[in-house]
Formats: C-alpha cells, sequence, structure tokens
C-alpha cells in the first residue's frame, strides 16, 4: 500500500524519482494511511521545537548508532525501533532534516542497510518547509506499536570498511569533505573539532567534490544535468564502475550517494561510513597531501 | 541521589540545574533543557553590532558564540556571561542556558571553582549522546579561560 510516486517534473529526468519528494506533495499526503514521516537531525532537540504535524524522530546517534561497539544497530534493535515509530514493512517513510537534509539521507541510508522497501526524502528538506511558512507543531504522535519484521542487515552492497577501500585503491573514490579537509590543512570540519584526526590528507586517487556541490541554494537537489556537469563531466566519473565515497563519519557521504544512486542512477555506490575519523587515526594506511588525487600506491 | 549527581561542590543555582535535571525522566530531561534553550538571553545591543568580540565555541556541533565580562578585578568581581546562538541549534541553546542560569552574577571565584566535568551530572548522556555533551565542556573552558584573563588585569 505504498503512496503514489511525485510526479513533480522537476524530479523526472533523475533515475529514481521514486526516492523524492516535493514539500507540495507532502503536504497533500500528510496524515495519510501507509505513510510515516521521520525527522532526522544534527541537533537532537530541534524536532522538540516543532516538526512537520505527524512526523516521529529517528535520530542518528541514540537510535541508528549502537550505544558501544562502532556499528550500526542489528535487525532487532532496527525493528524495535520501526515498530515503535509505527512503521511497517510496507509503510512509505518519508524523511526529512536539517543542514541539507545530511542526517536525513543518513537516516535514508541506514534504512537502505535493512532494505527497507519504500523509502523517500523530502526535498529541501526542514529548511524549505519552513521556508514556505508551511505548518509546524510540537505535538508528538503516539504511533501504534506495528508488527516489524526482524532484517538481517546487509551491509555488502552499499557499506564499504577500511579494508575494502584499501583494495580498492585505484578505483573511483570520492571525497565529500571540505576543500581544506581534503588537502590535509584541516582534519576536521571547522565546527567539529571533536571528531577529529590524528592526520590530515586524503586517501590516494580520491577525488575531492564536496557533497554541497550537489544542492542548490533552497536545499533541493541541483537538476540531472547539472549534477552531471560535476560528476560525470567535469570530475570524469563513470556511472558503470564502483564508487566508494567518504567524508569524516560517514553522513556527508550519505548525501552524495544518495545522488548519485538515485539521481544519477550509478549502479555500485558503497559508503565508506569509517571515513577519515578511522582513516586518518589508522596506523600505515597510504594518505596523500594537498590539491591533488595523488600517487595509488602499488599494492 | 547517585554520586555522579553530587550538588554539594557547585554555585547553588547550578546545584538546583543538576537537581532539576535528574528528578525527571529522559523524556523530561530533553523538555527541561529545551526551556533552557528558549530562556536563554538574548545578546546585549551593545554587542549585536561586535561579532567579532564574540569567542566561538567550536567544540560544539553548532555555531555558538560567547562573551564574559567581569565587573572588578580579582576573585571577587562579578562574572557576566553573554551568549549567541541560533535558534535552529537548540542543543547548544540549551548548554548555553544551563550555563548562564547556573553561573551568571556569580564571582570569579566561584565561576573558576566549577567542575570541568560538571556536565556528566545532567544525565544527558543517553537523551542527548555523549559526542553532544562535549560542546558543553567546550563552552566552560572557554569561560574560565576568559573571566581568568579579564580578572587578572
Amino acid at each position: 500500500m505504498a503512496l503514489p510516486y511525485d510526479d513533480d517534473p522537476r524530479f523526472s529526468a533523475y533515475t529514481h524519482p521514486e526516492r523524492l519528494v516535493s514539500t507540495d506533495w507532502l503536504a497533500r499526503h500528510l496524515g495519510s494511511d501507509g505513510l510515516v514521516v521521520v525527522e532526522s537531525d544534527e541537533d537532537v532537540l530541534l524536532y522538540e521545537t516543532g516538526h512537520i504535524p505527524g512526523a516521529v524522530k529517528v535520530d542518528w546517534h541514540l537510535d541508528l548508532n549502537d550505544p558501544v561497539t562502532r556499528d550500526y544497530i542489528e535487525g532487532e534493535q532496527f525493528a524495535k525501533l520501526m515498530s515503535s515509530k509505527g512503521i511497517s514493512r510496507d509503510t512509505t517513510v518519508v524523511i526529512y532534516g536539517d543542514k541539507n537534509n545530511w542526517w536525513a539521507a543518513y537516516a535514508l541510508w541506514v534504512f537502505t542497510l535493512f532494505g527497507h522497501p519504500d523509502v523517500r526524502l523530502l526535498d529541501g528538506g526542514r529548511a524549505k518547509w519552513q521556508a514556505e511558512g508551511r505548518e509546524m507543531t510540537t505535538e508528538v504522535p503516539s504511533p501504534t506499536p506495528t508488527d516489524y519484521p526482524v532484517v538481517k542487515r546487509d551491509d555488502g552492497p552499499i557499506r564499504a570498511f577500511k579494508d575494502d577501500v584499501l583494495a580498492f585503491l585505484g578505483g573511483q573514490l570520492v571525497d565529500v569533505r571540505s576543500p581544506q579537509e581534503y588537502t590535509g590543512e584541516r582534519t576536521h570540519m571547522p565546527d567539529y573539532p571533536e571528531e577529529g584526526a590524528l592526520r590530515g590528507g586524503h586517501i590516494p586517487g580520491a577525488q575531492s567534490i564536496p557533497w554541497a556541490r550537489a544542492a542548490a541554494e533552497d536545499g533541493t537537489f541541483k537538476p540531472r544535468e547539472e549534477l552531471e556537469a560535476i560528476y560525470l563531466q567535469e570530475k570524469g566519473l563513470r556511472a558503470d564502475e564502483p564508487v566508494i565515497a567518504y567524508c569524516r563519519i560517514g553522513e556527508r557521504s550519505s548525501h552524495t550517494w544518495f545522488v548519485l544512486t538515485h539521481l544519477l542512477g550509478f549502479g555500485d555506490v558503497r559508503n565508506y561510513d569509517g571515513s577519515w575519523t578511522e582513516w586518518g587515526n589508522a596506523v600505515r594506511v597510504p594518505i596523500v597531501k594537498g590539491e591533488g588525487p595523488g600517487e595509488v600506491p602499488a599494492r | 541521589m547517585t554520586q555522579a549527581a553530587a550538588t554539594d561542590d557547585l554555585p547553588p543555582a547550578l546545584g538546583e540545574i543538576v537537581e532539576d535535571f535528574n528528578a525527571v525522566g529522559a523524556q523530561d530531561r530533553l523538555q527541561l533543557l529545551l526551556e533552557f534553550s528558549r530562556n536563554l538571553p538574548p545578546l546585549p545591543e551593545r554587542y549585536a553590532d561586535h561579532p567579532e568580540l564574540l569567542e566561538p565555541v567550536p567544540e560544539c556541533q553548532s555555531p555558538i558564540y560567547l562573551l564574559t565580562e567581569v565587573e572588578g578585578s580579582g576573585e571577587d568581581a562579578v562574572v557576566r556571561l553573554h551568549f549567541s546562538a541560533p535558534a535552529e541549534a537548540p542543543t547548544t541553546r540549551g548548554f548555553a542556558g544551563i550555563l548562564h542560569e547556573g553561573l551568571d552574577g556569580l564571582t570569579v571565584r566561584d565561576v573558576l571553582a566549577v567542575p570541568n566535568d560538571v556536565y556528566n551530572r545532567l544525565a544527558l548522556d543517553e537523551a542527548v549522546s555523549p559526542l553532544r555533551l562535549r560542546g558543553m565542556a567546550g563552552m566552560l573552558a572557554r569561560i574560565k579561560r576568559q573571566v581568568r584573563e579579564k580578572s587578572a588585569a
């Protein structure tokens, strides 16, 4: 009982337009049976200040990460989380959030690890909904628990680990961090020193394509031809070759994973969630400093 | 009351805040933090046009700036705290609100005596995550450094 796709012509050129909904579409379908709207933000309190009516909150730190091991939750915990949010396996889930949907894209990627069939992003996220003066509420819904099945997390197709990246050197690596992080001038984003790394630079051969280049001024995704101009023409990526994207902890690269996979139709894109906080702290992994991708060491 | 939530070494206002956070459940703790976020006083007008006077706190995930004033000199001088943080950063605003209500108007001596790890006593680990709580430690460290510098002058 999935909801109809958004046939907004802005989306039709993307490979998977069914993965996006517009604020208009969401406003029209709010409250429909079979739809659950999820807010996922960097700021854990933002949802409490007001959210889209009926939306539930999923926090990347508290809900999606394992509290002890640096990993995601397992199938049992995901099933429990989904049940508590009123989400069934056939529910259409629309995720939105702050900061150009960083964390929303990250949540969508984690939902994809569990193969949730119908999960979409609200194009433009929380900021666009608010900028359009649409309704917000502080009322927190009390969903009826569902019977969500325990599905084994399937990391293989869309998640890369450090050893995968080492074996992938020479392949299409995309570094989506800021230029200063890429060159090694800085080991962390200006506002995020607590997630720093001992060494600065990038993985040999990685192209620098900061994630925000995919976003328009209003936080929506750029049209397909503009995205192709960046990723295909300017950077020379090939959609039929595998890609691994990384950033600092895997959240900004989830955004790029979404762009490459669902908007541009790349067939094999993995997100290296260990990212620079693992690579930049690991012993004896190759690192390149400076503006160019650098030499890939012989294996 | 648990060991982690001891208050006898804290200034009274801060001690009360710690007690309040420990007296309620996890969901209400978030609401309490939200109240502190809403009650954070705006930056006084005399600073509004002088962002260069404010010190950024990069330990916080969202942008926040702070400024201390020390009225007088020495250990008995009075400390005033000012913060600037956007409404879209309620967690960070909440931490600032706690420090404002807990420390504004105290003497230099009392501010410098606040334990650096006081954020651990708010029982917010599970509601906010330890990583985010480090932002509060960053704010307190910067406040203390400014107070030390300004009271020595």
